[in-house]
């Protein structure tokens, strides 16, 4: 069914369905492991099962004898990375540090490690042999038990080098002044390790086109940075690198930053003279790319009878590798959310034997909002107050750790709509008091914020011959619908139908943009394309010549194949025409867009959410059941009403997740995951899944971009554990703090 | 995975013969487990005899018993008209096992025979007497919130994860098989093992034995019944603890019952003497609680499942009520 624009109507704010829909559900999206190249054969890692120490040998003979092997490359006899030699420190935030520089020498950092890439002609024989490489350890002493190694925990590199930096310790008031407080609580919170599972696993086909033109279709968030990544890597031009990500079949952040798999993918390939394929097994997604990071947080929070929070101090401590500093904002809701003028926080970091974490949707935020919004809960509780009654007294209506203005806040809009939806009266103030047979009901909610980015992106618009507009910008998609979302935005700039216009991503051949992450795609590309959109037109309005010349471009549409006015009559002029006044060739613009910065400067920006939940859990087994879900945001413009509602029932549904289901566990006398496949690390299915109602406020916030998007992926998420934490104890009078609630922590609660 | 032959017999004979002379080779039908534990290194047969092709999935109703072809799909057997009339637990434990995707692919006989999920088993780079006798019991000391309270040895407490087999022992079902010494028939208790020394022998299954089909007695449980599967999410997951509950009532007095738990042994356990106390009692909570504190006599719990000494007896009393109060 084709999609168009009403005649009247904006495509923004549309229910367009997804552009690249049928592509998707046919199977004719390609994603990266897909592509057919003469050649192409395939690599196996093999991991470490050490978690610490040294090689001291690795028999990799009878690999190398076995059929179809082509290679077989470790630390012994892998080429030298450019890269690696000039020991290059990104010295960027999120991973300070070194990252894993694969087969770079005899050192084993976390278990799983990868230590040899075997590469064969078939998947099978390649795995077959991986499993024939031989390895010896000069095993040490390895640490992996947060718990006790808690107290070495230090404050992040990049804080001490930055006095600035938001990594640093951060008092408003007096410090802890919490104490003061008539009513006072303290209560810690611990998750466990969150391990990415998108459906599609990571994957890369390597390809050098030449001895200095390496092309990767690499499963990735980034394809500039991974160029840029490659480029530095490998010594070479960054044009010399060409990476490719038209479809991402999933991400949530584990493709925001490269990992070992690549690096030896594309060795493989300059040792075989082949494109070599290496997709990550299920098990190596535990090991062999990063993970939300196992979390503890203390709380301590003080209100008056009232309810008026008198302070809150927010202590955490995360983990990450000894190789990489990753570090999140997991303190900074606690910072502005609530009107507490005594607020202190404390981040830190602890370095273990295990690989470096990524950012998972919502990152810090998520883990952040956890502790806060489930203490919030318990300070209302213990005040005798509706936890909903409780948020509003703390409101506030400017930024109280910058003081400045919000550009947009409508979250008191948002708390009323989702009481409403979920039906909050029917919430007992005392926990325990709703029952439906054997089980247990109670309401709980949770808020989430996350600020509204927007960076400067390049995005190149051209008219075609056929009347169409393409529009290209080297971001990707990872889920969300950025294709139909950028449709949506240069069918309203154009005044052109949507079925008139595509949108490509994916290719670093593209106009820079940065990564999709950091719910900024729509309010930075967007801007781009928007921007793109009206150079476009003042263009066709030049090459109209004196018919057009005293139009503003927002006057001018592209419909009925001809360049007009929005308003009937005026002066026309035929695409064929316009071409043929610009010498017969596609009538083209490249334009980068940038925020404003002296804007950003003025007011603090920032998406909101709050989440209700309705669970109900079983008296004799623990069994939790979320049976219904309301998620509603201030995100500013909502382009999509129908994939941007979807991104908030993936958001909640990965919130069910992280409260109840997810954690991997670690056998630390082994240094070595155990639940390790989707068997055991339990994702949500979709009997798991309630009814999720989403609403919007869809005010436009026009300080943060023209367009007035404010973002949504990470708001989705941040805050929803907390909701069904919450609402657990509303129905059990269980305050269990640690995640995920499994039934034996409800039943020996 | 590791290069192996393939055989496709259409006869029970060829494939036990082909089976018979050769201690490396597996049977395969649906493929559900035995595939995932030749990927990940657990298992490499060196011959696989692939008897999809044997006559052996009727489901049949004989004098006094059903009688369920080994190769029968569980989803088949789930949804077949005769055993909801006659055995509605056996297709309820069917149904709260796997997905609907690898019922469609797993087998009667292949389910029974689905190796533990035990994380030590399943990881080649860790210890486990199962998978490789005399390297000790990863799970004794490390990660068991999955593992045995009950039958376990200092060498293995792994449990078995079928969940149909739970109903099938409750339901006092037997084995048929046939081997390279005839045909034989093994009732279902006696059909799993206890671990003792040799954990490494799930079954009492000899070298080349086939399963050809599992009978199941007619009996008075086809109305108040419960499979009470209790997990860590609504579907797709193995029991943390799980319950055949079956009553035969006369008004509120049990007349007969018959009571059985997964995720609690090596083998799926019964609960007779907890079936006994039940009898003559009436259906309460009361008694409901009372059996179910005889049938938890024994229970010894480890670091990380001291949890099942309190859902398992929960989770029987819940079982109970839920079948009694079928109208």
């Amino acid at each position: 069914m084709k999609e168009q624009l009403l005649q009247d109507g904006k495509a923004v704010g549309d229910r367009l369905s997804r552009v690249d829909g049928r592509l998707k559900v046919t199977g004719a999206a390609k994603y990266s492991a897909e592509y057919e190249l003469p050649g192409l054969v395939h690599g196996v890692l093999v991991g470490s099962t050490v978690a610490k120490g040294r090689i001291t040998s690795i028999d990799t003979k009878a690999a190398e004898r076995a059929p179809g092997v082509l290679a077989v490359i470790t630390h012994l006899n892998s080429p030298k990375v450019p890269g690696f030699a000039a020991k290059s420190n990104p010295d960027e935030p999120p991973t300070i540090g070194q990252p894993l520089r694969v087969f770079y020498d005899e050192k084993i950092y976390f278990n799983d490690q990868p230590i040899a890439l075997v590469v064969a002609d078939t998947l099978e024989r390649a795995r077959y042999a991986a499993r024939l490489v031989k390895t010896q350890y000069a095993a040490e002493q390895h640490r992996t038990n947060f718990e006790a190694n808690k107290s070495r925990a230090f404050l992040p590199t990049q804080a001490k080098r930055n006095p600035k930096s938001a990594q640093n310790d951060y008092t408003r008031g007096q410090a802890d002044g919490y104490q003061n407080a008539p009513v006072k609580l303290e209560a810690e919170y611990v998750h466990e390790s969150e391990m990415h599972n998108p459906m599609e696993l990571q994957s890369i086909i390597a390809h050098w086109e030449a001895p200095d033109r390496l092309t990767v279709y690499d499963k990735v968030q980034a394809v500039k940075g991974t160029q840029r990544a490659f480029a530095k890597d490998w010594g070479l031009p960054e044009d010399h690198v060409k990476v490719i990500a038209t479809f991402v079949g999933g991400a949530f952040g584990n493709g925001l930053h490269n990992w070992p798999h690549e690096t030896a993918a594309i060795i493989g390939a300059k040792v075989t003279n082949r494109p070599v394929k290496v997709v990550l097994t299920r098990e190596q997604m535990f090991t062999m790319v990063g993970y939300r990071p196992k979390t503890w947080q203390r709380i301590q929070m003080g209100a008056t009878k009232d309810g008026k929070l008198v302070g809150i101090s927010h202590e955490s401590v995360g983990q990450t590798s000894t190789y990489e500093e990753f570090t999140e904002s997991t303190v900074q809701q606690t910072r502005m959310m609530y009107a507490a003028p005594n607020v202190s926080t404390r981040y830190r970091i602890l370095g273990l034997d295990i690989s470096t974490p990524i950012w998972m949707r919502g990152p810090g935020e998520a883990t952040g909002a956890f502790a806060l919004e489930s203490a919030i809960d318990e300070m209302a509780h213990l005040i005798g107050m509706d936890p909903l009654e409780f948020r509003l007294r703390n409101h506030t209506d400017t930024d109280p750790e910058k003081n400045k203005p919000w550009s947009t806040k409508y979250l008191k809009e948002c708390f009323q709509a989702g009481a409403d939806r979920i039906g909050w009266n029917k919430r007992q103030l005392k926990p325990g008091a709703l029952r439906e047979g054997d089980w247990l009901v109670g309401y709980g909610m949770g808020v989430g914020t996350f600020g509204a980015n927007r960076g400067s992106a390049k995005a190149r618009a051209a008219l075609l011959a056929d009347g169409s507009v393409v529009l290209q910008s080297a971001t990707t998609d990872i889920g969300p619908g950025t294709g139909t979302a950028m449709v949506q935005i240069a069918s309203d700039a154009l005044g052109l139908p949507t079925d008139k216009i595509r949108f490509e991503l994916g290719n670093s051949l593209f106009p820079q943009a940065p990564s999709q992450g950091g719910s900024s795609t729509v309010n930075t590309v967007g801007s781009a394309v928007n921007d793109a959109c009206l150079a476009l037109k003042k263009k066709l309005q030049e090459l109209g010549g004196t018919s057009f010349a005293n139009v503003q471009p927002e006057q001018l549409t592209l419909t009925g194949g001809q360049l007009g006015l929005k308003a009937n009559g005026g002066p026309r002029m035929s695409f064929a025409d316009l071409r043929k006044a610009n010498n017969g060739q596609d009538i083209e613009v490249t334009i980068e867009s940038k925020p404003d910065g002296s804007t950003r400067q003025n007011y603090s920006m920032y998406s909101f959410s709050v989440h209700f939940a309705e669970v109900k859990v079983h008296t004799m087994t623990g069994e939790v059941r979320v049976t219904k879900m309301v998620s509603c945001a201030d995100a500013g413009t909502i382009v999509n009403q129908k994939t941007a509602g979807s991104q908030m029932i993936g958001g909640a549904i990965g919130g069910i997740g992280m409260a109840l289901t997810e954690g991997a566990v670690m056998d630390d006398r082994f240094g070595r995951y155990v639940t390790k496949d989707l068997a055991d690390y339990h994702v949500p299915v979709h009997a798991d899944a309630p009814p999720v109602e989403v609403f919007f406020v869809n005010k436009p916030d026009t300080l943060v971009d023209p367009l007035g998007t404010k973002g949504i992926g990470e708001i989705a998420i941040i805050g929803v554990a907390p909701a069904i934490t919450n609402a657990i104890f509303n129905a059990t009078g269980k305050r269990i703090r640690e995640l995920p609630i499994t039934p034996d922590k409800v039943l020996l609660a | 995975m590791n290069q192996f032959q393939y055989l496709r017999p259409t006869k029970p004979k060829a494939a036990i013969d082909a089976l018979a002379r050769d201690t490396n080779a597996q049977f395969i039908a649906g493929g559900t487990n035995l595939l995932d534990l030749m990927k990940r290194g657990v298992m490499a047969p060196q011959k696989l005899v692939d008897i999809n092709k044997l006559p052996l999935d009727k489901i049949e109703k004989q004098n006094d018993s059903l009688r369920i072809g080994a190769l029968a799909l569980n989803s088949t057997v789930a949804e077949d008209k005769l055993v909801l009339e006659r055995h509605p637990l056996l297709a309820q434990a069917l149904n709260a096992g796997a997905s609907a995707q690898l019922r469609n692919m797993a087998t009667v006989g292949g389910n029974m025979l689905q190796r533990t999920r035990c994380h030590y088993f399943y990881d080649t780079a860790l210890p486990c007497n199962k998978r490789e006798p005399g390297s000790g019991c990863g799970a004794l000391e490390g990660f068991n919130r999955m593992h045995a309270i009950f039958g376990f040895s200092d060498k293995c407490i792994a449990v078995h994860p079928s969940d149909m087999s739970v109903a099938l022992v409750a339901l006092d079902a037997a084995v048929l098989v046939s081997g390279p010494k005839g045909d034989r028939r093994i009732a279902f208790a006696d059909f799993h093992r206890l671990p003792g020394d040799t954990p490494q022998k799930d079954t009492n299954l000899e070298q080349g034995e086939l399963i050809t089909a599992v009978e199941v007695p007619d009996s008075p449980f086809t109305k108040n019944v419960h499979y009470l599967k209790v997990r860590e999410r609504a579907s797709y997951a193995f029991a943390l603890v799980s319950v055949a509950a079956a009553l035969s009532l006369d008004g509120q007095t049990i007349k007969d019952a018959r009571l059985a738990m997964g995720g609690v042994a090596h083998k799926p356990w019964r609960l007779s003497e907890a079936e006994k106390s039940l009898i003559g009692k009436p259906a309460t909570e009361a008694t409901f609680r009372q059996a179910a504190d005889i049938a938890m006599r024994g229970a010894k719990a480890f670091k990380y499942n001291e949890y099942k000494l309190k859902l398992a007896p929960n989770a029987i009393v819940q079982a109970l009520k839920n079948a009694a109060s079928v109208a």
